[in-house]
């Protein structure tokens, strides 16, 4: 009885070492996850999750402050990644992020800009250049299609235009699967 | 001038799954004959009826899944699959037994796992074991190797026994039947007869089973057809035979009184239908060139020990069954090294 | 001397009908000069040339008229004189149908030939820089199919030494016939370039592989070897088996070397070039002429004369094809490039590039439409077939799920797309449509992380610099705010402003004192 007690007592104790010791010896700076979450988002930095960025979305995820179903630019897929990293389940995008929308970047009808700089402020990835009264010019680039130049704009001179295939980034669709269910209507 | 766009290869070979069929049921038919026969027309009543069922059932689970009858049936995959069955069913099996193994074959073991691809076990074999844990009185009747020859059983009399399940009038069930070399061997065995003592039965032949070594090799031909046309590829039945030869040489070796000589194990029972025509069925075994020798070497292994210490007298569906669910992870770990890979990277 | 070397064998492959005849009946013809020449700017893998002319400019035979960008790119020139009336985006031969940028010439008629460099006959007098860089100039890329700057491929400085050169003469896809014609007539340049490729690379020994389906070929290379006195190239004829002409696939049959998966020949040291390539080597340094037509094999019975025919580059398709008979009424599909790996033409203008070895103007029976998919049987025909050894049906499954990180390691990328498996398969799946959906979509994927990782590095940047605006501003309120501070405090003491006033008021008081204090003395 008093042996049992002991051994349990000591092991018990020696694991409890262990645990410490590892906690201190292999401490991980930084948080990780928030990083690896991050890496999965599409760093459009549009704020349609409603944080002021990528990096502060990802953040709230690992907090698990935030839904995984949030961005809307990285749609299903991202969803479906952030879901496999952090083992939640998959869940529907929200109304708006739902509506998956076609790659796209902004382009200034130069002729209508004013030079008033409001976009050059608003844009996150400083892909906007231009100075006071001088055209304003959208380097395609570095754009990241995140529509936070529209609104700032007093001409409304902000277009977004879709991106379209070239022969470099085309795409082979996906085989259509002439199977019997097709067949069959 | 304006052309519809399309991927490479722009041609095609002369294979079609349906060709493929086709070619099994055609590598079926001398064996198939050869049964005729040795045991009658309950031989080909069980095929008729078998055939009909699977296209029925078939018909009707596609009909209810919503999909095309008619591209899928022609495929013949589903005609396949009750052939073999109904050689393997003794040939005067009750009508309904038959109708509820093919059934369950098409119906639960293909169908219900997505149909021709996605059935993870042989659907033969699925049915055959169902009705043979069901019904073992039934499964175990077979006939003496000479109906056909002696006239004990017309047309008329094997369609009386299979739909009325009854014996014809004024004959019992042990005029008519008789226990497979297989079943004689086991019985035998176990009341400590030696394997000189057995060989006296007059179900004995050369080597074999009378009647039995025959359809053996007749199917040996149809498979042989089969890997020179490259329907299957010669790994899994040369394996399966190799092991079974190996192992049961072994035993034989170490006491031939109470072991019997390999030739007799791989003709007797479905040892050669199962190597070239069952356990070859590319959708449930298994596809790396390794693997296929590592599945037919264990199912020829798994036949001795079943036929040897297990309970039943032949054992190919089971081990069949058995290395169905082991294939997936035999091929997951005999994947082959690609053209330029070295060893070291080798995962 | 040939012919005793032993050959090894490559895993899998197909034998099949090469349907060659009807392209070999008629001799080699010269395609006369179209009225109008269109020049994609991408004609080779790597980065697009840059245009060195202007709309309206006149131009030369020959004369260069896109820059190559950099290591990995070719420069173009012009296929004859005349005017360049366009630059701008034109269909090109692509599977996705696409336009991109060309630059088309208008052809004068003059075909008068601009200033070419000097011909460099003695080239064992030049260094391998000195060669690599006319190779360069000529625009000269990988004339089997796959286009791949042959300056770049050549430079083997800093890789271990190459032991064998191998001349890729297999041609081993059904109906091409273009490398064929180029050995019966030209195999004497073939030579020559072969001489200057080897000088170059510095190989040891210098192996021809030839599929046995063309001993004419073979005997007119047999001859122009003999002429020109180099005993030492071997023939090495390999048996009719598709696809032996891959470059992985001859350097095994020839050499018994397997390359690495993801590595280049010259990691087992050998260098392989195509037939085509050594001649248009031979036309750049002894001639000084850079890459400006090739050999097109026109052919199936969907065109009226099918033949081999030396075509200016940016020749239409549909023109070539108007002067090879035209199309006949079976023609169905038009093939850029064979029957097994090359892709179908939406549109028939676009024009003839150095990548361009066959138009097959197909009929119904030569190109039948897909049969429709069926599930997979698992039957193994393709692993069987599959000559990089791959197992075609487990990258199915994963391509056909999407599952990238899978298919990756199945091997995706040492998919030759050489078409044995979707050949063979009784299910009739395109597998090979599969694996190039699942290719350009995890390129497609790459494309984006990169882009995300540009935006993300930019997005901290900027906040970067926003906080250390902010800082500044913060820090010169500051200092303003201390400054005024520090000054108040000072005032309190002297306010000399506030000193005046005081005076002023005890002035002011006094002086009311005294005039109060008069009055009454005066009372």
């Amino acid at each position: 009885m008093i042996t049992a007690v002991l051994t349990i007592a000591g092991l018990a104790s020696l694991f409890g070492l262990i645990l410490g010791y590892s906690a201190i010896r292999f401490r991980v700076e930084g948080d990780p996850i928030a990083d690896q979450i991050d890496s999965l988002l599409p760093q459009t930095q549009c704020g349609q999750c409603a944080y002021a960025g990528c990096r502060p979305y990802a953040e709230a995820i690992a907090a698990g402050e935030a839904e995984i179903n949030r961005c809307p630019p990285g749609g299903e897929t991202t969803m479906i990644a952030l879901a496999e990293l952090l083992g939640r389940d998959p869940m529907p995008l929200e109304d708006e992020a739902a509506a998956e929308k076609p790659k796209s970047v902004a382009f200034i009808i130069e002729a209508d800009c004013i030079g008033c700089t409001l976009c050059i402020q608003a844009c996150p990835v400083d892909a906007i250049v231009g100075a006071a009264k001088q055209m304003h010019t959208v380097i395609e680039d570095e754009c990241t299609g995140c529509d936070l130049c529209l609104p700032p704009c007093p001409v409304e001179c902000i277009v977004m235009r879709p991106l379209e295939a070239t022969p470099r980034t085309w795409r082979w669709p996906f085989p259509k699967e002439i199977t019997a269910e097709a067949a069959h209507g | 001038m304006q052309f519809a766009t399309t991927s490479s290869p722009h041609l095609s070979g002369p294979q079609s799954v349906t060709r493929v069929m086709g070619m099994v049921l055609l590598a079926l038919l001398p064996g198939t004959l050869a049964m005729f026969w040795y045991f009658g027309w309950g031989v080909l009543i069980n095929i008729t009826i078998a055939v009909a069922t699977a296209v029925t059932a078939e018909a009707a689970v596609l009909r209810l899944r919503g999909r095309a009858v008619g591209p899928v049936l022609i495929d013949l995959s589903a005609v396949v699959t009750a052939w073999l069955m109904a050689i393997a069913l003794p040939p005067l099996l009750p009508w309904w037994q038959t109708v509820l193994g093919c059934a369950f074959a098409i119906v639960i073991a293909k169908q219900l796992f997505g149909g021709i691809g996605f059935n993870p076990f042989n659907p033969a074999m699925a049915g055959y074991v169902l009705l043979l844990v069901s019904f073992p009185v039934t499964m175990t009747r077979w006939l003496p190797p000479d109906v056909l020859s002696s006239g004990a059983l017309s047309l008329v009399d094997s369609l009386h026994i299979t739909f009325s399940g009854t014996p014809p009038l004024g004959q019992t069930w042990d005029a008519i039947t008789s226990a497979t070399p297989l079943d004689e061997m086991r019985t035998q065995l176990s009341q400590n007869l030696m394997i000189s003592e057995i060989r006296e039965s007059p179900l004995w032949g050369d080597f074999g089973g009378r009647g039995w070594e025959w359809i053996g090799n007749w199917f040996l031909i149809g498979g042989l057809f089969m890997i020179w046309r490259r329907v299957i590829s010669w790994r899994i039945p040369a394996s399966m035979l190799g092991a079974l030869i190996l192992v049961s040489g072994l035993f034989w070796a170490i006491d031939a009184n109470t072991h019997p000589f390999p030739a007799f194990h791989v003709f007797s029972g479905g040892a050669i239908l199962g190597a070239f025509f069952i356990a070859t069925d590319p959708v449930s075994a298994s596809t790396t060139p390794r693997g296929q020798l590592i599945f037919g070497a264990m199912i020829g292994l798994l036949v001795f020990i079943i036929r040897t210490w297990g309970g039943y007298p032949d054992a190919v569906a089971f081990a069949v069954l058995l290395l169905n669910m082991a294939a997936p992870t035999i091929d997951y770990y005999t994947q082959p090294r690609i053209l330029g890979q070295r060893e070291h990277e080798d995962a | 001397m040939a012919d005793q070397r032993t050959t090894w064998s490559f895993y899998g492959g197909l034998r099949m009908d090469d349907h060659k005849a009807l392209s070999t009946e008629r001799p080699l013809q010269r395609m006369p000069m179209p009225a109008r020449l269109i020049l994609p700017l991408q004609q080779h893998i790597g980065h697009s040339a840059e245009p060195a002319v202007q709309v309206g400019e006149q131009v030369k035979k020959g004369q260069l008229v896109a820059n190559a960008v950099d290591f990995v790119s070719a420069p173009l020139h012009a296929p004859t004189s005349g005017t360049v009336i366009e630059i701008g985006d034109r269909p090109i031969p692509h599977p996705s149908g696409l336009n991109d940028a060309c630059i088309v010439i208008e052809a004068d008629g003059q075909d008068a030939w601009a200033e070419l460099p000097e011909p460099l006959p003695d080239y064992h007098a030049h260094s391998s820089a000195q060669l690599r860089e006319r190779i360069r100039w000529a625009g000269i890329v990988g004339l089997g199919g796959a286009a791949f700057p042959t300056a770049a491929k050549v430079n083997t400085s800093g890789q271990r030494p190459i032991d064998s050169l191998i001349i890729n003469a297999a041609e081993c896809e059904p109906y091409i016939t273009c490398d064929d014609a180029l050995m019966r007539e030209r195999a004497g340049d073939i030579v020559d370039g072969i001489v200057i490729l080897r000088h170059l690379i510095d190989a040891r020994e210098c192996l021809i592989g030839i599929e046995d389906n063309k001993p004419e070929a073979i005997a007119s290379l047999r001859q122009a070897i003999t002429q020109s006195g180099q005993q030492d190239i071997e023939i090495v004829v390999v048996p009719s088996v598709y696809p032996s002409g891959g470059e992985k696939q001859l350097i095994q049959l020839l050499t018994g070397k397997a390359v690495p998966s993801h590595g280049l020949p010259s990691a087992v040291g050998v260098l392989c070039q195509n037939v085509a390539t050594a001649a248009a080597i031979a036309d750049a340094v002894l001639r000084g002429r850079p890459l400006i037509e090739r050999i097109v094999t026109v052919t199936g019975h969907g065109v009226g004369q099918p033949g081999n025919f030396l075509v200016p580059l940016g020749t239409a398709a549909d023109v070539l094809v108007q002067h090879a008979g035209g199309y006949t009424d079976r023609v169905h599909e038009l093939i850029h490039g064979g029957p097994m790996m090359g892709f179908g033409l939406r549109d028939d203008r676009v024009p003839i590039t150095k990548g361009t070895n066959c138009l097959l103007a197909a009929s119904r029976d030569e190109a039948p439409p897909a049969e429709p998919e069926r599930p997979c049987i698992r039957c193994g025909q393709c692993a069987e077939v599959c000559p990089a050894q791959l197992l075609p049906q487990q990258l199915f499954w994963y391509a056909r799920a999407r599952d990238f990180d899978k298919v990756q390691d199945y091997h995706l990328f040492d998919c030759i797309e050489c078409g044995c498996c979707a050949y063979v398969c009784p299910a009739h799946i395109p597998l090979v449509h599969y694996y190039r959906f699942a290719k350009t979509e995890i390129w497609a994927q790459e494309r984006d992380r990169e882009k995300s990782d540009l935006a993300r590095r930019r997005h901290e940047a900027r906040q970067a610099r926003l906080e250390r605006l902010e800082r500044q501003r913060k820090a010169r309120l500051r200092k303003k705010k201390e400054a005024l501070e520090s000054k108040s405090g000072a005032s309190d003491a002297v306010d000399p402003k506030k000193a005046a006033i005081e005076a002023a008021m005890q002035r002011a008081a006094a002086k009311k004192a005294a005039q109060q204090a008069a009055p009454s003395s005066e009372d």
